[in-house]
């Protein structure tokens, strides 16, 4: 690697407790030059680049910029080195103008003139091309034009070397182009710029180099003109381990949940669902794969009732009654009049399936303490099910008095599934149940699940790790931008192919 | 950068000794200060400053019967606030309140009190001022629900308002123009045993075990924990959060209606505009302190109460202006609301850094 | 119909104070309920300095001093109230709400132990602030209502003005807002959140602390008889009334003025509806409040996190 490169990092590794979020990295950009870090999920990426950004401190390993070692330990060290990062969550005030936020927290000398400011703000982009109003405010904005703002927030503080994390997970096809365009601008400018994502397309069309991590690890780095989609997608989710996770044949498979044409947009006004169908069969694991944020906590959301839709229907057939109700704009409450027996294991643990200050038996009650028309709460039912979920699914707690909050993510999430199940459902969905849990606790969370699935449950599993869902799931539809990209056999499957539906660009190719 | 050298983390919760250490290390320091503070402004020994403190506070059985009556009004209103509380609805307005339906207790008193059958009149006493109690805290609920507008604004000015009708209505009633209206100790809630404050406090221990298990032990009571610790959590389970808000409200109202019904009805037997005397926002802090819990605030109450009626005598003897318990209870306040802090964190210096989060 | 004015104005000026001090406040995300207190003791301080000077001074009492004495230990009780509620609420985390009314609490003790002890009457003192411009007589009803009034009038007016440009005109006032509305970003932009809060609420409670001055001084004429802390209640809805806006509320604190005295002007209405009368400040700022959280218009609206506490680790 030339010494003449932008920035360089040389073997930086990073722990978490213990587990390396990031182990020996290597990386070196020049000046007018992109480089793509591709990785799943969870891969490292935007710890990697925090180290750059000085918001975390690389626990070993060296950074050079121009070939001088640096030390970045906060952002604003990080501007000194002309480094400026573009997070994936906008920090921006939202009743303030485009400029107020760019000059926010600048200590520049002189006179504070908005008016010289914007002028500024406006060179900037017509120099690379933006099309953006200094004086509008963040609130009136689309989220391409929050991102516009961010990027030249960046310039304005005269950075180099600009990192982007997923700049393009928010935008439409058109908007990418655009900001790609820009990116190219930059790049011949004399940039150096960092792209994070995983949509292989972008990265082959944009990138003059592409780095790729797995778990931590880093894989390697190739130029993107002498490699094509299949070698990054095998650097990217590497061979298959084998985790034995046991599956039986679904047996007795009904059609319980007919999803039809959903679509709906955020507050934003973003589509965030487009046209999505399936069918989940009692006595089967659907897996839906996807990169996070592709729609699936909305589409489990709009199951459960929480979840606005403009268009769509959602059909269940309950096996008791035979009959097919629609669960379309009903409340939780309706849905579960109805005699609908949906459970659901959010994404967000303590935020929304639990109450983390709460004890276990009261966590156990948010189900059912409507039950009966008393008005007084019934804990003796919930007090044995905490009991009951302690002692069969080997939770670490001192009581069932302890609230959830003071016990640890495998713990916490073992009551969440653990009271979800304990109401017999007939639909089970889970969103990553098994994120940030160690090896014994998900299996714990495997075999409730394949257990449900036995006992004709149809379950419904959000998952990211691509070995689990193939080795858990029946079927797995894969997600990417809100569509369904594609339908697999989960035994006949492989993760490659599941990693090219994953970062299929569908967008631009319409219907899935 | 400035280099700081120690951070602060969320500690476990401390077993209950150093719990109650904590909180009397920091009365004791609270009383320290107040004494200092007297004793500049007096001259006098500090401890002939507390003798009278206990003097006002029990000293005779007028006293403690005054001071168990003035906790148990105290008390009321804070039990009123904590449900609203305690689901994060800042209710500031038991103020008023507690003030408007002072005001229809008068008001049936007045007007109703001679041609009604005593136990009648109790009946639509009891009736009235629980109306004007909710109708007075379910306004900005409803606004607060329907449209997010802020509580804790709407609240103060619903006070002010509030004071305002009962200035209107001392004017425009009290014929003798000195806008004070003479006691009606004969339409009053029913005296027991000989005992003025008995049928108050009786009420309100009542109230206190009530409150209790609304909100420990029944179905309403829960929803109103789980709303106010994640509005996620309660639509996720399917509650309604704007029909839990407004219900609240309305215990919270009636319960306010009930507190002014003891303090006219059952106490003075008329009305001022500060008949209320800032108890409204005294209850705040005392169920705050309190922890939301009923239980705890039977101390909390009793604790401020008594160091007020303590600072009171303290005045009298020493000839100080009564003001002078305004003060002592401000001190005290701010250190049992500055000692919190030490139960929840703790301060670490920097060598022992945290990497894993 | 001239007297009312100018009365409307002499009040209005004690919210101004008021109303820019909690604004500056607000701004940081601090919700001081202890502006009652505040005022109390920011009169207490000026009244009894005023006291000691003119005692000390005897007949030989200057304008100057007799003026900015009891100012300058106005602002600094305002201060050290200020810090009070900061330390509290940043460096101890306690909430604001409660931390507040403790605060109001303690400042009504003080002023009605200042009441009691010190004969409530500084009338002497008051001369010196309500002196006006000589030349006012001579200009007629214009005289009357510009010229007429004492320096805390005018005091008033430089403040909101120059608060109203600091809070939009400059860096700092983009600073201390974006603290407000959104802390977490003002930190990534290495912006102090706990010295802009420190220090909006020392300067803001300072600044509030001269209503209570100019309440007693000037509009009371130095008979100071009853507890202030409902002018500092109407200071802070001033605040709302007002959509945070210093330069609105210098023209909001005339009309909260007249709306409070009109009772008193008004003739042909009984004696006893007046007091509906006075109602109306409370009434008309609730009409604010609802209406514009039901226009939901973000410029219009508290600081976003107005109220809420801001610690990093617990982003």
């Amino acid at each position: 690697m030339s010494a003449t490169a932008a920035i360089e990092l040389r073997d930086i590794s990073k722990y978490f407790g213990g587990k390396a979020a990031n182990k020996n990295v290597n990386l070196s950009i020049s000046r007018g030059e992109i480089l793509s870090i591709l990785g799943e999920n969870g891969s490292g990426k935007t710890t990697l680049m925090n180290m750059i950004a000085g918001i975390y401190f690389p626990d070993e390993g060296q950074i050079f910029i121009d070939g001088k070692e640096v030390v970045i330990r906060s952002p604003r060290d990080a501007f000194q080195y002309k480094i400026g990062m573009i997070h994936q969550h906008f920090k921006l005030v939202d009743v303030f103008s485009a400029t107020e936020n760019i000059i926010l927290g600048l200590e520049e000398k002189g006179k504070f003139d908005l008016k010289s400011a914007a002028q500024k703000v406006k060179e900037i982009s017509d120099r690379y091309g933006f099309e953006i109003d200094p004086m509008k405010k963040i609130h009136e904005m689309s989220v391409s034009e929050k991102q516009t703002v961010e990027i030249i927030k960046v310039l304005y503080r005269g950075a180099d070397i600009l990192i982007l994390d997923e700049p393009t997970a928010v935008l439409t096809p058109q908007e990418t182009q655009k900001l790609f365009s820009v990116l190219r601008k930059m790049r011949e400018d004399g940039k150096s710029i960092i792209i994070i994502t995983h949509k292989l397309h972008e990265v082959l069309s944009l990138s003059d180099k592409v780095a790729v991590l797995r778990k931590g690890e880093y894989v390697g780095t190739v130029r993107t003109a002498e490699t094509d989609e299949s070698e990054l997608t095998e650097m990217m989710v590497g061979k298959k381990v084998s985790l034995n996770i046991d599956r039986s044949e679904p047996k007795g498979c009904e059609e319980r949940l007919v999803v039809k044409n959903l679509n709906c947009v955020d507050r934003e006004g973003v589509k965030i669902l487009n046209n999505v169908s399936f069918t989940a069969h009692s006595g089967e694991i659907l897996g839906i794969a996807g990169i996070a944020g592709s729609g699936q906590r909305e589409l489990l959301e709009a199951i459960a009732g929480l979840q606005k839709l403009n268009e769509g229907e959602i059909l269940y057939n309950n096996p008791k009654t035979g009959e097919c109700d629609n669960l379309r704009d009903k409340t939780p409450m309706q849905i579960r009049d109805l005699g609908v027996r949906l459970s659901f294991v959010p994404e967000d643990r303590l935020g929304m399936g639990l109450v983390g200050n709460m004890d276990i038996i009261d966590n156990m009650m948010l189900r059912s303490y409507r039950k009966g028309h008393s008005v007084f709460l019934e804990r003796k039912g919930p007090r044995d099910l905490a009991e009951k979920i302690i002692k069969d699914l080997e939770v670490v707690t001192p009581d069932a008095k302890t609230p959830v909050r003071r016990l640890s993510g495998g713990n916490i999430q073992k009551i969440l599934v653990g009271r979800e199940i304990a109401a017999a459902p007939t639909v089970l969905m889970a969103a990553y149940p098994v994120r940030g849990l160690d090896i014994g606790a998900s299996y714990t969370i495997y075999n409730l699940l394949n257990k449900q699935k036995e006992e004709g449950v149809a379950v419904i599993f959000v998952g990211e790790d691509l070995d689990v869902l193939i080795e858990l799931c029946d079927r797995i539809i894969v997600i990417g931008s809100g569509c369904i990209t594609g339908t697999v056999d989960a035994r006949t499957t492989t993760k490659e192919e599941i990693g090219l539906l994953m970062t299929k660009s569908t967008a631009q190719g319409g219907e899935a | 950068m400035k280099k700081v050298n120690f951070h602060i983390v969320k500690r476990e919760p401390m077993v209950w000794y150093k719990n109650v250490l904590v909180r009397a290390v920091a009365i004791i320091a609270s009383l320290l200060v107040s004494a200092v503070v007297i004793t500049l402004l007096t001259g006098k020994n500090p401890f002939q400053v507390y003798a009278s403190m206990i003097s006002g506070a029990f000293g005779s059985s007028l006293r403690i019967w005054s001071l168990v009556q003035n906790t148990a009004i105290l008390l009321c209103i804070s039990l009123a606030v904590t449900p609203a509380f305690k689901m994060k609805f800042w209710n500031c307005g038991a103020e008023g309140q507690v003030l408007i339906s002072g005001l229809a207790t008068t008001a049936v008193m007045m007007f109703l009190g001679d041609s009604l059958p005593y136990p009648l009149l109790i009946v639509v006493m009891l009736l009235t001022s629980v109306l004007a109690g909710v109708v007075w805290a379910v306004i900005p609920a409803f606004f607060k629900a329907m449209w997010n507008t802020n509580e804790t604004l709407f609240t103060l000015m619903m006070n002010y308002v509030a004071i305002q009708f009962v200035a209107f209505f001392l004017k425009y009633f009290v014929k003798s123009g000195s806008g004070v209206l003479a006691p009606m100790p004969e339409h009053g809630l029913p005296v027991l045993f000989g005992q003025s404050y008995l049928l108050n406090i009786i009420i309100v221990a009542v109230l206190t075990v009530l409150v209790y298990i609304y909100l420990k032990k029944t179905k309403h009571g829960y929803e109103i924990s789980v709303v106010g610790e994640s509005e996620n959590t309660a639509k996720y389970i399917g509650i309604n959060v704007r029909k839990v808000v407004i219900r609240t409200l309305v215990v919270s109202g009636a319960l306010c209606g009930i507190a002014g019904l003891l303090l006219v009805g059952g106490t003075n037997h008329t009305i001022s505009t500060t008949t209320v005397d800032g108890r409204g926002f005294t209850a705040i802090m005392v169920s705050w302190l309190g922890k939301f819990n009923p239980i705890y605030m039977v101390l909390t109450s009793f604790l401020i109460v008594f160091l007020q009626r303590g600072a009171g005598q303290v005045s009298t003897d020493f000839r100080l202006p009564s003001a002078i318990s305004d003060i002592v209870t401000g001190i005290i306040l701010f250190f049992i609301i500055g000692c919190e802090f030490f139960l929840q964190y703790k301060i670490l210096s920097t060598k022992s850094r945290k990497e894993n989060d | 119909m001239l007297a009312f004015l100018v009365s409307s104005i002499r009040l209005g000026m004690a919210f101004l104070f008021g109303s820019t001090g909690e604004t500056i406040t607000e701004k940081s995300g601090h919700l001081n309920l202890g502006i009652p207190g505040v005022m109390c003791v920011g009169a207490s301080c000026g009244c009894f300095a005023e006291y000691l000077y003119l005692s000390a001074a005897g007949p030989n009492a200057n304008y100057i001093l007799a003026v900015f004495i009891p100012i300058i230990a106005t602002m600094l009780g305002g201060a050290v109230m200020g810090f009070i509620f900061s330390f509290l609420t940043v460096t101890l985390r306690a909430n604001q709400n409660v931390t507040g009314l403790a605060l109001t609490t303690f400042g009504v003790g003080v002023s009605d132990y200042m009441i009691a002890e010190t004969g409530a009457v500084y009338s002497k003192g008051s001369r010196f602030f309500t002196m006006s411009f000589p030349f006012a007589d001579d200009l007629g009803w214009f005289g009357e209502i510009f010229f007429s009034h004492g320096i805390l009038i005018y005091l008033a007016i430089i403040i909101a003005l120059v608060s109203s440009y600091v809070l939009t005109k400059t860096r700092i006032g983009l600073n201390l807002r974006a603290v407000g509305e959104n802390p977490a970003t003002a930190d990534a932009a290495g912006i102090s959140v706990s010295r802009y809060r420190y220090a909006s609420t020392c300067i803001g409670c300072a600044i509030a602390g001269l209503g209570g001055l100019s309440f007693i001084m000037d509009y009371l004429n130095g008979n100071w008889e009853y507890c202030i802390d409902a002018i500092g209640w109407l200071a802070i809805a001033l605040v709302i009334f007002t959509v945070w806006k210093p330069g609105l509320a210098i023209i909001g604190s005339v009309i909260f003025g007249a709306l409070y005295i009109a009772s008193s002007y008004i003739t042909g209405v009984s004696f006893a509806s007046k007091e509906i009368f006075k109602m109306l400040p409370y009434v008309v700022t609730i009409i604010v409040l609802v209406f514009t959280s039901i226009r939901d218009k973000k410029e219009n609206q508290p600081p976003q996190s107005l109220g809420l506490a801001y610690f990093r680790e617990e982003r």
